[in-house]
């Protein structure tokens, strides 16, 4: 087998360019999916039933489907519905805001749920109105808890914009696709395109093992 | 007025009756014992006073509000009724100072420097000043219940709720615990106290009231019923704490 590494030194600068277009999909759609995520949490934490019952229904729904489904049917058939053009990128993005809402949203439910009630009560006890109480006691001891199973989510969706591929987005995957198709040089195209994927999700994990050291879980 | 009041409050958990009917008056400057067998309704009586139980009959009025008024009402009475638990529910993540200074802060409003004043004193006032700086974790069951007394007591309440209070403390850390209310209650605290702690009931209280089923069956004065229990349901529980 003969391979030739130079390929990759020749086609590293739109390499980096496919990963800067992950980076930006990921860190937009997961700060989305985030404020999402939150607002579903605690709608399935502290809602009532009806606001529950919304949040469920959101959640159940997108767990049970796959990404690449969700991220067609927003840029596919979505126009076809509602009238409304969305650009590729849009689209991405939109499905990794709504897509890591729904697992954000059951992360933090279950951090929030966590924490012991008799914190809650020793709270209220003392006259502070509840969204207080959740704000300043119970909040910051779930942050605690929410980061590790929130980074293996962040891990997941910046891998997950590899489907993007899918709508034509010019992510790392597709980019990757498109110089080997032009080469035919797969084995040194694939090799450099996880090795990028890796240094992306280590840098992450990296990130994220810190902020927990850091932080005393409670 | 009486500073609490109930009129025949009922308390439903479903299908289950868990206060039938209570009528009881307290006046300020009592230090009432609740003392009966276990699921008699003790605890939901005491957390029906604060409103961390929903009344589900009748009226309860705390010190001229009714815990039936709405949730702002509901936080007034709460600053004026101030709880203890069994279990501590310390804040972990906040210091004993921290702890204490919260509730002036974030409730009363006052500065943080005042508030941290308020906290310093109380937890003086509990023996604990050279604590400040401790976590939760760092500090004995005594301590850190000692700690929720402070906190408690930070918000100025006119009433201290205490339930079961030292049941979760081994035998040698009751006693510091038990000064301290003591002590509060010979400043002249109106308390509400559930224990199993008799010998405290009969030096610190001022009325025993002994609960059964969801009523009070015994309403008196703490000598005098420990020493002759006027009912045998009575007499038996006492043999057994
Ligand atoms: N949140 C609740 N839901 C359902 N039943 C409860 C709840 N809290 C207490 N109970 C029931 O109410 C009864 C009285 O409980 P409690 O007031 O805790 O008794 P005590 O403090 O005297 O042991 C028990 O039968 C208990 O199981
Ligand atoms: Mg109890």
């Amino acid at each position: 087998m003969d391979t030739d590494w130079s390929v990759v030194v020749d086609s590293l600068p739109q390499l980096l360019e496919g990963a800067e277009t992950t980076i930006y999909i990921t860190i937009v759609g997961l700060i989305g999916g985030l404020a999402l995520g939150t607002l579903a949490g605690m709608m399935r934490a502290y809602g009532g039933r009806i606001l529950n019952a919304i949040a469920f229904a959101y959640i159940e729904l997108i767990r049970g489907t796959p990404i690449v489904v969700q991220v067609m049917f927003l840029y596919f058939a979505l126009p076809v519905l509602a009238n409304i053009r969305i650009d590729p990128m849009s689209a991405a993005i939109l499905a990794i805001i709504v897509n890591a809402g729904a697992y954000i949203a059951e992360i933090v439910r279950g951090a929030f749920l966590s924490i012991s009630k008799g914190l809650t009560e020793a709270g209220l006890a003392i006259g502070l109105p509840h969204w207080k109480v959740l704000y300043y006691i119970v909040g910051p001891l779930a942050f605690r808890r929410l980061i590790p199973p929130l980074g293996n989510q962040f891990i997941v969706s910046l891998k997950d914009t590899s489907l993007f591929i899918v709508i034509g987005v010019g992510e790392l995957t597709r980019t990757g696709q498109e110089i080997m198709a032009a080469n035919f040089r797969a084995v040194e195209i694939w090799t450099a395109v996880a090795v990028i994927y890796l240094i992306m999700t280590g840098t992450l994990s990296l990130i994220l093992r810190i902020t927990e050291k850091r932080m005393r879980i409670l | 007025m009486s500073i609490i009041e109930f009129r025949n409050t009922s308390k439903h958990f479903g299908p289950l009756k868990v206060l039938d009917g209570v009528d009881l008056s307290i006046e300020a400057g009592e230090v009432v014992v609740l003392v009966g067998p276990s699921g008699s309704g003790k605890s939901t009586l005491l957390r029906c006073i604060n409103g961390l139980e929903t009344i589900t009959g009748g009226d309860l009025v705390v010190d001229g509000l009714s815990v039936t008024g709405g949730s702002r009402q509901l936080r007034e009475i709460r600053q004026e009724a101030g709880m203890v638990f069994q279990q501590f529910n310390l804040f972990p993540q906040l210091t004993a100072l921290e702890n204490v200074a919260f509730g002036p802060a974030k409730v009363r409003g006052q500065s943080k420097a005042k508030a941290r004043e308020t906290a310093l004193d109380l937890l003086e006032k509990v023996g604990l000043r050279d604590k400040a700086g401790h976590y939760p974790s760092e500090l004995s069951g005594g301590q850190q219940q000692r700690v929720a007394i402070a906190r408690a007591l930070a918000v100025k309440p006119k009433v201290m709720l205490f339930d079961e209070p030292t049941s979760a403390l081994d035998p040698e850390l009751k006693q510091e615990v038990l000064n301290v209310m003591h002590a509060l209650a010979e400043e002249g605290m109106t308390m509400v106290v559930v224990t199993h702690e008799m010998a405290f009931a009969k030096q610190v209280g001022t009325r025993l009231i002994f609960m059964e089923h969801g009523h009070i069956a015994v309403d008196g004065n703490p000598r005098e019923v420990i020493d002759t229990p006027p009912n045998d349901r009575m007499r038996d529980f006492l043999q057994h704490v």
